[in-house]
């Protein structure tokens, strides 16, 4: 950080958008999935035709409620539709259903750590809407100088997430967003995919020096999808408009488009140039009225969410804050290691093992804890031999890569490669006394004092089993031998 | 004949669809320089009469609309077949699908003759803003049928069809009604299904029939009454048979009449005709009530002109020459395809609408303008439930005047929009009315008469209407 920058402060704010991952679109029964052939998932209704209506999915709206409560929002009873109204190929009807001054949740708050700090982000509101469909301009089968569009993604559902403007760095920002990735894929109202844009996330950000209390002119940051770009760009343009007002000149509101290739950000329209999105009623939809009643029961089926079961993993399984926080990530992953643990009630030893080898093959293939081939039974299996003794933890290794490409039990699998620990000890104590004969001049210098030799013994003995003996067992017996 | 004694004769086999529809179909051509329609389905139409006779000689029940004849105003979609609605921005548009009227008419039976002309997107009071052309009156060649239904009113007028569909915005089923001589009806907001009628102002529309008689209004409403789940705004309220409000008395009836609209500077004979009709009813058993429409008459046309252009407005921007309908292609960018294709596409009416209601609904000016006019709506909706706790129906003329000469208005849309004065309030309160002919002015022009009742209560417009209708010389 330099010197002019220690200076100020930013001030962020945050509005990200997540597409609801219902089966159909919000005001029309078409599929809302994400992919297909452009324009083959359209109907009259989401293509604009004359005459044609919106009907509410009532799934949307249990989702919209699910994220409020997530975030401790109100839930409002009265809900009132509104038309967004401005003009884009892309947007069929010449506006978008929206909400304006009536949103489904209000004031809530959400907490996120950075540096071993905690702070409290309020969230303005979260509203349910339309989304638009695509433009497609850049690609090889577009005409220079003509655009074409897709509408499938129109009329998927949204909601909106707006923070109040209580984030102060870009590192708070990255933490927020990824506590709202990871709280709508808790609730499985969203797939959080930055990439493909289900969760998109533009920033209102203006900087002003510390202690001031008015806000400096701000900017809005768009085109930024990946955690990464949010907190790059954020740095990238807190840097310009401090730049700015050190040289004396001002900050000019103005929309940017952040370019990740470049590392910069683009003026895409100044003030000037704002829509005004004549906001009204939309006289097609009728109110929506939410009971106290279906919010209270959507409360009660809320998921655990992240900060408490992560507190719930430490407090029942004795694991340690890092461990917990990686565990419950998702909530897949915290399933799978509950359901582990469940069977073999052994909660560290499965941690390691989901922590180191679990993980690093989900990282090595790119891949989800759900698409991961060893079930939570046949990855216990594997842990109880590991605690019987009955294998070694490196001949549980290998045990555990042909879990990954076979159907066959860690059992079968042991026997098959003849994998099954030696613990029986008298076998054990002759194959030491052999290794003991072998090497005399070793168990001398052990006895005069070269305890280290102890592992070169072992090794000796683990290398004639074929890696087979118990190496506790091997361990205890050579000290009992090698003692005076 | 009523459309009840045809259904039945149709159902006999005594009278043939098939035949009863080239006799309309003759009517169309002799009157084809009227100009009510803008789409004849003559093959389509004749298959579908032919299948209706089948269906009767082998026993089957085609329906209580069997080989009716309608015309439908062409902004009410009909699967295959175009809906211009009457502008150039849709000269080309073939909707892919039906509306809910027009699945349920055809599940009763009903065969459609054409599409009506109509003002361009319905709006308009003299049917003179069709891309199509004028429609004339078949009273009097020299006069306006009035609108925007025009070209459904003077289908039945003219005895080009059995009955049509109309919508009403502001008055455009019940003031071409009034000014052809039909009977037209404006149901309650959310008693039939908007689905598939090309939106102007959603929260006013409503689809209504125009009808020879006011018994054929019932049986027509009481096939396309009903909730559908494709419109969140049609009512779950129960449909009753409307059938039995058809030759009642009108005893203890209580008909409320306000003595301020006689001062509205309406036409002399209308008020005459309006006081007999009233003196004839008292006689007749009703109860008359004087209540007050103050805030009705004052505000409802300032009212009214705000909400429905503001909604007009975004519900218009849909038609911007990117997906269906006319495009200008010569512009190099967007901004300019969008302004070209709309400055081309939409007549000067239509385009002085989405004008006002961009200007209504902007920033700075929406709560001057449109909340205001929400809250008048309001104060309007209070002023009708008032009156209708003393009231049953409330009687009013239709029009302030019979219908106008051609060209006479167009140039003045003020006077033009002051036509709508006792219509539009029905809209904006959400109730319903009944146009009713009641005689003929000094030229020969029909006079209507305008009933409202309270929201769902069509039952007692048609047993007044009837009532009227069948007693009132």
């Amino acid at each position: 950080m330099t010197i002019s920058e220690d200076k100020y402060e930013a001030v962020i704010g945050l509005e990200v958008h997540a597409q609801l991952s219902t089966i159909t679109k919000i005001f029309c029964g078409c599929s809302a999935r994400f992919g297909a052939e452009p324009n083959s998932q359209t109907c009259p209704v989401c293509l604009g035709m004359p005459g044609v209506l919106p009907v509410l999915n009532e799934k949307a709206v249990e989702f919209a409620i699910k994220m409020g409560l997530a975030t401790n929002c109100t839930i409002s009873e009265h809900n009132v539709f509104a038309r967004k109204n401005y003009f884009y190929p892309d947007l069929p009807k010449g506006y978008q259903i929206s909400q304006f001054e009536h949103p489904i949740c209000k004031n809530g708050r959400v907490e996120v750590e950075t540096d071993g700090e905690k702070h409290t982000i309020r969230i303005n509101r979260i509203h349910l809407e339309e989304d638009a469909g695509k433009s497609v301009h850049d690609e090889d089968f577009v005409d220079a100088g003509s655009s074409l569009v897709d509408l499938n993604r129109c009329g998927t559902p949204l909601i909106e997430i707006v923070t109040e403007p209580d984030l102060r760095t870009p590192q708070q920002a990255h933490a927020y967003l990824s506590l709202i990735r990871q709280l709508v894929r808790y609730l499985r109202i969203c797939d959080g995919n930055m990439e493909q844009g289900s969760l998109r996330c533009d920033a209102n950000v203006s900087v002003r020096r510390k202690g001031e209390t008015e806000l400096g002119t701000k900017t809005e940051l768009k085109n930024m999808n990946s955690l990464r770009n949010v907190e790059n760009a954020l740095t990238y343009e807190i840097q310009r408009q401090v730049s700015l007002l050190e040289s004396g000149r001002t900050v000019e509101q103005a929309t940017l488009l952040w370019d990740p290739s470049s590392g910069t950000a683009q003026i895409m329209r100044v003030k000037e140039e704002a829509h005004d999105y004549r906001y009204f009623p939309d006289p097609d939809l009728v109110r929506l009225e939410i009971a106290e009643d279906y919010v209270r029961q959507l409360k009660k089926m809320l998921p655990e969410l992240p900060a408490v079961r992560r507190q719930r993993f430490m407090d029942q399984y004795g694991l340690p804050e890092y461990d917990a926080e990686i565990l419950t990530s998702s909530r897949e992953l915290a399933d799978y290691y509950e359901q582990t643990v469940k069977i073999i009630n052994d909660a560290k030893l499965v941690s390691n093992w989901v922590l180191g080898d679990v993980l690093r093959v989900l990282n090595d293939k790119k891949i989800e804890i759900k698409e991961f081939p060893i079930s939570e039974i046949r990855f216990a299996e594997l842990l109880k031999l590991i605690r019987e003794g009955k294998i070694s933890s490196s001949a549980a290794k290998k045990v555990f890569d042909v879990l990954l490409t076979s159907d066959k039990s860690a059992d079968v699998i042991v026997k098959e490669m003849g994998l099954i620990q030696v613990s029986d000890d008298s076998a054990i104590e002759s194959m030491v006394k052999e290794v003991l004969a072998e090497y005399p001049d070793e168990v001398n210098a052990y006895k005069n004092g070269k305890t280290g030799l102890i592992g070169f013994f072992v090794g000796q003995v683990m290398r004639k089993s074929a890696g087979k003996a118990n190496p506790k067992i091997v361990n205890s017996i050579l000290l009992r031998l090698l003692s005076p | 004949m009523t459309l009840r004694e045809y259904v039945r004769e149709i159902k006999r086999g005594k009278l043939s669809a098939a035949e009863s529809l080239q006799s309309f179909q003759k009517k169309c051509d002799e009157y084809s320089h009227l100009n009510a329609f803008i789409t004849l389905l003559n093959e389509r139409a004749m298959q579908r009469a032919g299948w209706i006779d089948e269906e009767i000689s082998r026993g089957a029940d085609p329906g209580p609309l069997a080989g009716t004849i309608f015309a439908i105003k062409d902004n009410i979609n009909i699967a295959g077949v175009r809906t211009s609605c009457a502008s150039r921005i849709l000269e080309n548009f073939n909707s892919p699908f039906d509306a809910t009227v027009i699945r349920k008419l055809t599940d009763a039976g009903a065969v459609f003759i054409g599409k009506t002309n109509m003002d361009e997107f319905a709006m308009g009071s003299s049917n003179e803003n069709s891309y199509f052309g004028n429609v004339k009156n078949s009273v009097d060649e020299s006069r306006v049928p009035g609108g925007s239904s025009g070209g459904s009113a003077v289908a039945v007028a003219a005895g080009m069809a059995q009955a049509a569909l109309g919508s009403d915005t502001g008055g455009s089923i019940r003031q071409p009604a009034a000014f052809s001589g039909v009977v037209g009806l404006k149901p309650t907001y959310g008693r039939v299904s908007r689905f598939g009628l090309v939106a102007f102002a959603s929260s006013l529309d409503q689809i209504g029939p125009l009808t020879g008689t006011v018994d054929d209004a019932a049986l027509i409403l009481g096939v396309i009454s009903g909730h559908d789940e494709r419109d969140s705004t049609s009512s779950r309220e129960p449909v009753p048979d409307f059938h039995s409000f058809i030759n009642r008395d009108i005893r203890g009836i209580r008909i409320g009449v306000n003595r301020a609209v006689l001062e509205k500077g309406i036409q002399p004979e209308i008020g005459d005709r309006l006081q007999k009709l009233t003196d004839y009813l008292q006689a007749s058993g009703a109860e008359i009530v004087e209540i007050s429409l103050e805030k009705t008459l004052e505000f409802g046309i300032a009212a009214y002109y705000i909400i429905a252009t503001a909604e007009a407005s975004s519900n218009l921007a849909r038609f911007d020459g990117v997906r269906y309908g006319y495009r200008d292609d010569r512009q190099e960018t967007l901004a300019g395809m969008y302004r070209s294709t709309r400055q081309n596409g939409f007549g000067e009416e239509v385009r002085r609408r989405i004008m006002l209601g961009t200007y209504v609904l902007s920033s700075g000016y929406y709560d001057a303008y449109y909340k205001k006019a929400l809250q008048v709506r309001h104060l309007i909706k209070k002023e009708f439930d008032e009156a209708f706790g003393k009231v049953d129906t409330i009687l009013t003329p239709t029009t302030p005047a019979t219908a106008f000469a051609m060209g006479e208005k167009i140039s003045d849309p003020l006077e033009m929009y002051l036509s709508d004065i006792f219509t539009v309030s029905a809209n904006l309160a959400g109730i319903c009315g009944i146009n009713v002919p009641v005689g003929m002015d000094a030229s020969g022009l029909p006079i209507g008469v305008q009933f409202m009742a309270n929201a769902f209560e069509e039952g007692k417009l048609f047993r007044v209407a009837d009532f009227v209708e069948k007693n009132f010389k």
